[in-house]
């Protein structure tokens, strides 16, 4: 059952075990284990994020494709349940149009710059993806009539993911449980369902065929594979996780923008959390996803504390103080990769 | 000797140029269904590249390849498989971080058309690995199945390259020096394969080998190749005894020069 469910792949190490079952209740018990507004966000989050950077692993450490336009095809989806939302405040109709127009663009748009780009070198088709990705986020910060432009877009949810909806009258371990956290039922149960997906698609025939195009796409063309086709189609598929974590992120958030979700600072954050949690792996992804974004919402206020408290010394104050949290998140990240090369799960499964 | 029967394969002044060096010049050259023909030439002379023109590894210059008289010549390799044209590499080219049996589970997968199977679990599909693990039992890797290919010494490497190439199930097979590097007791169980390919009247085999007695007790037909031209064509007796090939080949080669290998 659990072999079925999880595809056979599974953790093949009793740490990498125990920390996916406590990533997964802690993530299915976040209301009643972490009440308040903050944790609630940090753990949807991660959920949309776990969605995302095993998308981009499923390119990356899979296929052996680097691309730079994952954000832009998560600000698709994002940006198609906003824009609909927006023409029809709080209805369901507008979120499945919204769904279904941000996947189509998303996938269509993969499908079109792998069939033009992935045959020829793997640096011409990130030049490419980068290229398309800044043009996008121009293009959206342009037709601010459609997107809110560089504003963004905040539209109202249906009422049931909203606060003022009361799921039961009386509270449940002590929680009140609103449409807030029927929302985040809504992100964690999708983002799950989405996660097995892609772990049934990686253990698939196809997904087989992709770490053999990723280990030698000569010998995988001469057994008759077509690799154009197959890295198309897993571009295609990686495009449409995305947008389905981008439009995870547009309901949780209730406000899209550029700064949310097209920029190419999301970018390097999902390359970072792909590397450190281990590529090829997906368990990697989930991993990395939640180690660097409690670091990068909770590293700062403990570097705050930090800060204030060993004010006067000389320099250290400054180093620990709350904008340096990159540096150091840096750092961090350079001696992830010089100690663990194959990432935290390539570690683990040693 | 001659047979009425078209040839499976042919190719027709096939050339390919690299830079001003034409490293296969015109070659011209039909090859009848259960038959063995030996490509032999010094190195450099363009077998390898022959055979990378015939399996769509590298685009012709000029010429044609033709596959049950239809032309392939513009066909990518991939294609070229899938009608039926298999080969082994001469510098082993296996997928290096998978194990011996999905190396030839994948090769086996292909054959059935079942890539663009997303949503089933590759280890359920029983048949497959069955099969992949019959290839391996024929090239006597099957202890070794679960090894990383990688891991695997040199001559096993060659092994698997050939299991590889079985389990595409093609008509026509090219093995390049399929022996170079292989220990003496491991050459053998090559042989007796490419003996057995031989012995199925359906199959086409081409053969770059360079143990003059493999060829003469492997052969039907030997062809030479000199500076990527066609320079003699005939029965093994024949070729061999041919000066040109004594002078660009056998003079040096045929005594001790081998026995290393
Ligand atoms: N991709 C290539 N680019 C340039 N020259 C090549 C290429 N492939 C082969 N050659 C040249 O073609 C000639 C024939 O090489 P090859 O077919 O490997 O010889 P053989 O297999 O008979 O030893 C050599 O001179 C080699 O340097
Ligand atoms: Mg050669």
């Amino acid at each position: 059952m659990i072999g079925t469910l999880l595809s056979g792949d599974l953790p093949r190490s009793k740490v990498l075990s125990v920390v996916m079952v406590a990533i997964l209740l802690g993530l299915a018990l976040a209301p009643f284990l972490f009440p308040g507004t903050r944790a609630l966000n940090t753990a949807a989050t991660i959920c949309v994020f776990i969605v995302l950077v095993a998308s981009y692993d499923l390119l990356l450490g899979y296929t052996g494709i680097v691309s730079f336009a994952h954000t832009m095809f998560y600000g698709i989806g994002a940006y198609g349940v906003a824009i609909m939302l927006d023409r029809m405040p709080g209805s369901w109709a507008a979120i499945g149009l919204g769904v279904a127009a941000g996947l189509a663009v998303a996938v269509a748009l993969a499908l079109v710059i792998g069939l033009f780009s992935l045959r020829v070198q793997a640096i011409f088709f990130a030049m490419v993806t980068l290229a398309v990705a800044s043009a996008f986020m121009i293009l959206a910060s342009q037709l601010s009539g459609l997107t809110g432009g560089e504003d963004g877009l905040t539209y109202r949810v249906p009422r049931v993911l909203t606060p003022a909806f009361k799921l039961f009258q009386d509270k449940l371990f002590g929680v009140r449980v609103d449409g807030r956290i029927v929302d985040y039922y809504l992100v964690f149960f999708a983002a799950l369902a989405l996660f097995l997906l892609m772990l049934r698609i990686v253990n698939s025939p196809f997904g087989r065929v992709l770490q053999a195009i990723r280990e030698n796409p000569f010998r995988a063309e001469a057994l008759g594979y077509r690799t154009v086709v197959y890295r198309t189609v897993a571009n295609g598929l990686g495009a449409g996780m995305a947008a389905l974590a981008g439009v995870l992120m547009a309901l949780w958030q209730k406000y899209t923008g550029p700064d949310t979700t097209l920029s190419l600072g999301i970018m390097i954050d999902i390359l970072l959390m792909v590397v450190i949690g281990g590529m090829g792996t997906l368990y990697g992804a989930a991993v990395g996803a939640v180690i660097f974004i409690l670091a990068k919402n909770y590293l700062q206020g403990l570097m705050g504390a930090a800060s204030e408290a060993l004010a006067g010394l000389p320099l250290i104050p400054h180093l620990v103080h709350p904008d340096r949290w990159l540096l150091w998140l840096g750092i961090l990240f350079i001696l992830s990769v010089y100690f663990f090369p194959t990432g935290i799960v390539g570690r683990l499964r040693k | 000797m001659t047979t009425p029967e078209p040839p499976v394969l042919e190719t027709r002044d096939l050339t390919i140029r690299f830079g001003g060096h034409v490293a296969v010049d015109h070659v011209s050259c039909a090859f009848q269904r259960g038959t063995l023909t030996a490509i032999v030439g010094p190195n450099g002379a363009g077998k390898t590249t022959y055979f990378n023109l015939i399996s769509g590894q590298l685009p012709a210059s000029a010429g044609s390849v033709t596959l049950y008289g239809e032309e392939i010549t513009r066909l990518g390799a991939p294609q070229r498989t899938k009608r039926g044209i298999g080969r082994a590499f001469q510098l082993t080219n296996l997928f290096p971080n998978l194990s011996v049996r999905e190396n030839v589970r994948l090769a086996v997968q292909s054959r059935q058309n079942a890539g663009f199977d997303l949503f089933s679990m590759a280890a359920r599909h029983e048949e497959l690995i069955e099969m992949a693990d019959h290839y391996l039992a024929r090239t006597d890797l099957l202890d070794r199945a679960d090894a990383v290919a990688a891991e695997l010494p040199h001559g096993d490497q060659r092994k698997l390259e050939v299991a590889v190439l079985l389990a595409l199930e093609t008509d026509v097979l090219m093995f390049d020096e399929p022996t170079a590097g292989m220990s003496v007791d491991e050459v053998p169980v090559i042989l007796d394969l490419i003996q057995h390919i031989k012995a199925d009247e359906t199959k086409t085999v081409l053969l770059v080998e360079h143990k003059m007695d493999v060829v003469r007790s492997l052969a039907d037909r030997i062809i030479v190749l000199h500076n990527g031209a066609l320079v003699a064509d005939g029965v093994p007796a024949e070729v061999m005894a041919l000066d040109v090939v004594r002078d660009a080949y056998l003079g040096t080669g045929s005594g001790g020069g081998d026995d290393d290998a």
